[in-house]
């Protein structure tokens, strides 16, 4: 049994806070980079330059690449062999208080969905827990953006709808968001489970390296093909026509019930942020 | 390349501004999102006075970051704009000529931009960092406590936007994607 004291689980999710928002992963940056060198369309060519030049900019400074510095979504992954002194949940959120207060980022929570009051530091986090064998911890923070959440869409398909349905929800879904998200998207897609299940795989997806792609053949190949497909809408960066709609599409799959085929969603902006450690 | 636009912007001007223009523009917006928009139509239904003039005014739909010691403001990109569509065709009506979001809007808006004059631009979403660099001043006045949504007057210079949608009705969203496709095909092989 290892002890962990809960204070560093928040020293860690108030560093992750700021340094997600103000530094993309690397391999969305290479992304934009590709798509840059491969835009045939000088209008989106015109746009990539200047996210990228954003990019640098808060990379330089410090500085939120967005103002929609999210909600902190906090993914704990805890060994089994591991026992924390102190309120995890407490140590998580007074972590995305101290890393929205000492980071400059913006408090877009509200306390009840219907009375809508700011809640003033950004908590609480959504906290999502899994137990995994082992000793350490391992804590992901990936603050999520509401123009894009709000675009992110739950089918509740029949077997029979089968892979083409699949495939058609996923090509609607980017369709019908058009512009709102901040093309170029990152595009997360949770098939099988049940309905909540299905939406967390989707959000999982986003985290995945957009370099990796599924390592089962089938949803590689669905990958590849959804990508092409989606990008062949000719949206483009910010919705002004382009090729570069989407960076990437990464799928995630599990078992479901014999009368079922959910699939979820989940569209993020180009500013797909996500930042790990462990402890 | 890009035209310059000195705010305010009078209907007239408005209606000289074309879909897919793309635009610098210097002088004096004001800031609101979602919960400011539901105030202000609150105002106008009851009769009573806005906190500012929006006779010719740019709203600029907005949430910035924290501005850090010695900084103006912090990041300050566009939020989506759809949400505001329910209170854009009271504010366009009583004045408001511009508009900067990005996204979709619907067709009421659309019809009331075409009635009085009146243009939506979008700037670049996700891009909060940079856009910053041209405001140049910040002040809140009023709702303050709606923390980042509060009503904030803000003076740019050379903000970067593209006309969107004119006050013909013309959408850059459908005639940008509609001619990328023409020219370049699907495939998106030049």
């Amino acid at each position: 049994m290892r002890e962990i004291n809960a204070q560093l689980i928040t020293d860690k999710v108030a560093e992750l806070c700021i340094d997600a928002n103000c530094s993309l992963p690397c391999d969305i940056r290479k992304r934009i980079e590709d798509a840059r060198a491969n835009e045939p369309w000088a209008t989106a060519r015109g746009i990539l330059d200047k996210i990228i030049e954003n990019y640098n900019i808060a990379d330089e400074n410090r500085a939120p690449i967005c103002q929609d510095t999210g909600v902190a979504c906090v993914f704990l992954k805890i060994g089994q062999d591991v026992h924390i002194n102190g309120d995890l949940t407490e140590a998580v959120n007074e972590g995305v208080r101290r890393g929205y207060r000492d980071g400059y980022l913006r408090k877009s929570v509200v306390k009840d969905p219907l009375r809508r009051v700011n809640t003033g530091d950004n908590t609480p986090a959504m906290l999502y827990i899994e137990l995994v064998p082992g000793d350490k911890i391992e804590l992901t923070v990936a603050p999520k953006g509401f123009g894009s959440e709000n675009m992110s869409r739950i089918a509740m398909l029949k077997p029979s709808d089968g892979i083409e349905g699949v495939k058609n929800f996923i090509l609607k879904t980017a369709e019908e968001a058009g512009p709102n998200p901040c093309p170029p998207i990152v595009i997360g897609v949770g098939i099988g489970g049940t309905f909540d299940k299905a939406a967390l795989l989707a959000k999982k997806a986003l985290m995945r390296s957009t370099d990796e792609r599924n390592a089962d053949e089938f949803y590689a190949e669905l990958e590849n093909e959804m990508l092409q497909k989606v990008n062949a809408l000719g949206i483009g960066p910010q919705g002004f026509g382009g090729k570069t709609t989407a960076l990437a599409v990464n799928i995630e799959a599990m078992p479901t019930h014999i009368a079922g085929l959910p699939v979820a969603v989940n569209i993020n902006c180009h500013v797909t942020r996500h930042k790990s450690a462990i402890i | 390349m890009e035209r310059h636009i000195t705010l305010p912007l009078t209907r007239e001007e408005a209606r000289t501004i074309k879909s897919g223009e793309q635009l610098l523009l210097s002088g004096v917006i004001y800031t609101a999102r979602d919960a400011a928009h539901k105030r202000l139509c609150e105002l106008v239904e009851n009769g009573e006075p806005l906190p500012f003039d929006i006779k010719n005014a740019t709203i600029y739909y907005v949430g910035p970051t924290p501005a850090k010691p010695g900084q103006v403001i912090g990041s300050a990109g566009p939020t989506t704009s759809y949400r505001m569509d329910a209170y854009s065709p009271t504010l366009i009506r009583e004045g408001e000529t511009g508009m900067i979001g990005k996204g979709k809007r619907d067709a009421e808006v659309i019809d009331a931009m075409k009635k009085y004059g009146a243009v939506y631009f979008a700037a670049i979403g996700g891009a909060g960092a940079l856009l910053s660099s041209c405001i140049k001043k910040a002040e809140i006045i009023a709702y303050e406590d709606l923390g980042a949504e509060a009503l904030r007057r803000l003076e740019v210079e050379n903000f970067p936007v593209v006309a969107v949608i004119d006050s013909e009705g013309n959408n850059l969203y459908e005639k940008g994607r509609r001619e990328y496709l023409e020219t370049v095909g699907a495939k998106g092989n030049a």
